[in-house]
């Protein structure tokens, strides 16, 4: 339910023009703001790199809340994107209720995804690209940044192969690449075979050799421009998700590479310098301080939408989202080998005002047909907002945590910290699609073991380490796992060993004791040989159950010291 | 002592001419600093930057992490790296290998792969020709893994 205050807030979007009680949706957002708004740009310069980026397989417009909790540490404190909600709309002078402020925040999300609607869906996302690619035939440069072949019921059942051709069609000049290599060595090959444009990754080297894999630069020329496009795929691909899939390619930062990669592009001439990167945003912006030559670097992988480039030296990072949601446009004036000037607009793809593209329509349509019925078959409502993207359990993670405990008789629940997920309003229905769009994954077994209260210490400690590392070079891009049937305390600022207290079991509120053995249902683990359900039929099997669900926000997680 | 295998310690040196594992077994008891001290004989050894020890921020596989040593020098007859020893501070047995060089080897530099029981430093120290020793460290995470992205 809209609550007074989601309301008002409501109003005064919409109201200018239709008052309290008028029609929202749809109507409201076309009144809001017009394809022609999203795309008005003064242009500049000589090139124009558009840059899109961890779509995770969504075809088709979704919700998608941005978090409420991002936090930096260390040297990233602070800045941006660990800046959420109304400290954002501060820090951007973004106005409360505006379609920015739907965009980019979570603040008052139900009410105004009531207003604004679904955004991404690959066949708006080509009205855009065409449009500019119109205006600008000879300077325009459309790069996909990565984790585009995995996220979908369809991407999981065509093994990437949906996703392959829609990129294809889109004229996608240049990939970089993270989930995508959780398909395996040999399907990722295969799907190689198939893209008509550079798979770029120069920071992955067979394990045997230390040889390179993948081309790691391509040359563009843009009206005269020689472009070099480096790629630089997930480093941590092997630890962050299973390394049995990819036993003889070995990933890391690979600093010194990058270097020797962009050195070696501008003896080839190149006068513009553009990383195409899976590394996450603060990894970017330390190796912006380290790396020298890099223009531009495209970032991805932490899923951060920010309204303005970041500069870093003469280096310009930026952050184009997820899940579809953005599309960024950058303008370059480079002239002499160097950048003069630059315009950057971050566009929101806001479905309800974009006509879509009826040649990308109708592909994405063939390549769901087959699949519709289970895609559409609904299992149950939600009451609440569910949602995952956040330092710590959303709602979303908190369902499947009840599912693992319910369906899995288990006292414990882990779920992975992905920063990938499509949200659902109060009140949406859930479908198989949805579902999917929370798990799809190529391990989804859904283990059931046993774990010492030690043990689960451990892991916490662990994955808090991945993500609270004061050193980015050190940090996986992941966010917290959450838990069910634990509460524990969290600061941040301490150092691994040192963050997690209080673990607590829910909901008796006992201390967890390290001797103790707890039984724990899980997913994704990266272990070969992990059983148990597909972790998608243990979700379906609870909703069907319940089939409403409501999630109260979690309070059993404490974030203390910062 | 576990001894390096073979597969531990594929070398890639160029011109590498001798290169061996610790000739004695450590005892349990000895620390990464006993090592270090035995090496330079308590001379001190400075973080020059002289020394690149290129290693990977986080271990993909902890029982196998691979490792490259190079010193700047121009490995002359009167300006060269003599021994180049890698220690693992946090390994229950620290000492890894130690490399031999001599001008005729024409860079010093080495590659191998090991073990890391742990999170922990990996320190690597050179003696140079004129007697000096030098230093460079690099932190290696080593993690459960999972829940990234």
């Amino acid at each position: 339910m809209l609550s007074r205050r989601d309301f008002l807030q409501v109003s005064l979007a919409a109201g200018a023009i239709y008052g309290a009680g008028a029609p929202w949706g749809r109507l409201a957002a076309q009144q809001k703001l017009s394809q022609a708004d999203l795309l008005a740009f003064e242009p500049l310069g000589n090139v124009t790199l558009l840059h899109i980026t961890d779509i995770h397989a969504q075809l088709v417009p979704l919700y998608f809340r941005e978090p409420s909790i991002n936090i930096g540490v260390g040297e990233a404190s602070g800045l941006p994107p660990h800046i959420t909600g109304a400290a954002f709309l501060r820090k951007f002078g973004i106005a409360a209720g505006s379609a920015s402020a739907y965009a980019l925040t979570n603040q008052d999300f139900s009410a105004l995804a009531g207003a604004y609607g679904r955004v991404g869906g690959v066949d708006r996302i080509a009205t855009l690209l065409k449009s500019v690619r119109a205006a600008r035939p000879d300077n325009t440069l459309f790069l996909d940044g990565g984790d585009t072949w995995q996220g979908s019921y369809t991407s999981y059942r065509s093994q990437g192969a949906d996703m392959v051709q829609v990129m294809n069609a889109l004229g996608t000049d240049a990939m970089t690449a993270h989930w995508e290599f959780t398909y395996g060595t040999d399907r990722v090959q295969e799907l190689i075979e198939q893209i008509k444009f550079p798979f770029l990754a120069q920071n992955v080297r067979d394990t045997e050799w230390e040889e390179p894999v993948f081309d790691g630069t391509a040359f563009f020329e843009r009206s005269g421009v020689k472009i070099a496009v480096v790629g630089q795929a997930f480093p941590y691909t092997p630890v962050a998700n299973p390394r049995y899939k990819i036993p003889t390619w070995s990933f890391g930062i690979r600093e010194e590479a990058v270097q020797a990669q962009v050195d070696d592009a501008r003896a080839k001439g190149a006068e513009l310098i553009v990383l195409l990167s899976h590394n996450g945003f603060d990894v970017d912006r330390k190796l912006a301080g380290r790396v020298t030559g890099i223009d531009v670097i495209l970032t991805g992988h932490t899923h951060d939408a920010l309204p303005e480039a970041v500069k870093v030296g003469k280096t310009l990072l930026i952050a184009s989202g997820s899940h579809g949601k953005f599309l960024s446009r950058l303008d370059l004036d480079v002239r002499n080998g160097e950048v003069k000037g630059y315009r950057y607009k971050l566009i929101p793809v806001l479905s309800d005002v974009i006509t879509p593209d009826p040649e990308i329509a109708a592909l994405v349509k063939e390549v769901r047909a087959p699949h519709q019925e289970e895609l559409k078959r609904v299992l149950g409502t939600t009451g609440s907002l569910l949602y995952r993207r956040g330092n710590f359990n959303g709602t979303l993670d908190d369902l499947i945590c009840q599912a693992l405990l319910e369906q899995r008789d288990a006292q414990i629940a882990l779920s992975p910290g992905f920063r990938w997920g499509a949200s659902l309003l109060p009140g949406q229905d859930i479908t198989v699609e949805d579902i999917h769009n929370a798990t799809s994954i190529t391990y989804p077994a859904a283990y059931r073991n046993e774990m010492t209260g030690e043990f689960l210490k451990t892991v916490l400690e662990d994955v808090a380490d991945n993500l609270f590392n004061p050193d980015p070079y050190y940090q996986q891009g992941g966010d917290m796992v959450r838990v069910g049937g634990l509460g524990y305390t969290i600061d941040p600022s301490k150092t691994i060993g040192k963050r997690i207290s209080n673990m607590t079991s829910l909901p008796d509120g006992k201390p967890i004791e390290p001797g103790k053995t707890y039984t724990v249902a899980g997913w994704a683990s990266v272990n070969e040989a992990t059983e148990g359900p597909a972790i998608w039929d243990v979700v379906q099997s609870h909703v069907t159950r319940h089939k409403t669900v409501n999630v109260a926000p979690n309070n059993a997680v404490k974030v203390v010291g910062i | 002592m576990k001894e390096i295998t073979r597969r531990d310690a594929i070398l890639l040196a160029v011109g590498l001419t001798a290169a061996a594992t610790l000739p004695l077994p450590a005892l349990a008891a000895e620390s990464a600093m006993d090592e270090l001290k035995k090496f330079t004989g308590g001379a001190d050894a400075r973080e020059s930057g002289r020394i690149t020890l290129d290693m990977p921020e986080i271990a993909e596989n902890g029982n196998t992490v691979p490792l490259t040593v190079s010193v700047d020098s121009p490995m002359t007859s009167e300006d060269y790296v003599k021994r180049v020893m890698i220690v693992a501070s946090g390994n229950p047995r620290p000492g890894v290998a130690t490399f031999h060089f001599s001008p005729r080897s024409g860079v010093a530099e080495a590659a191998t792969r090991m073990r890391l029981a742990k999170t922990q430093d990996v320190i690597a120290v050179a003696e140079m020709s004129d007697g000096s020793f030098h230093m460079a460290k690099a932190a290696v995470k080593v993690t459960i893994g999972g829940c990234g992205g």
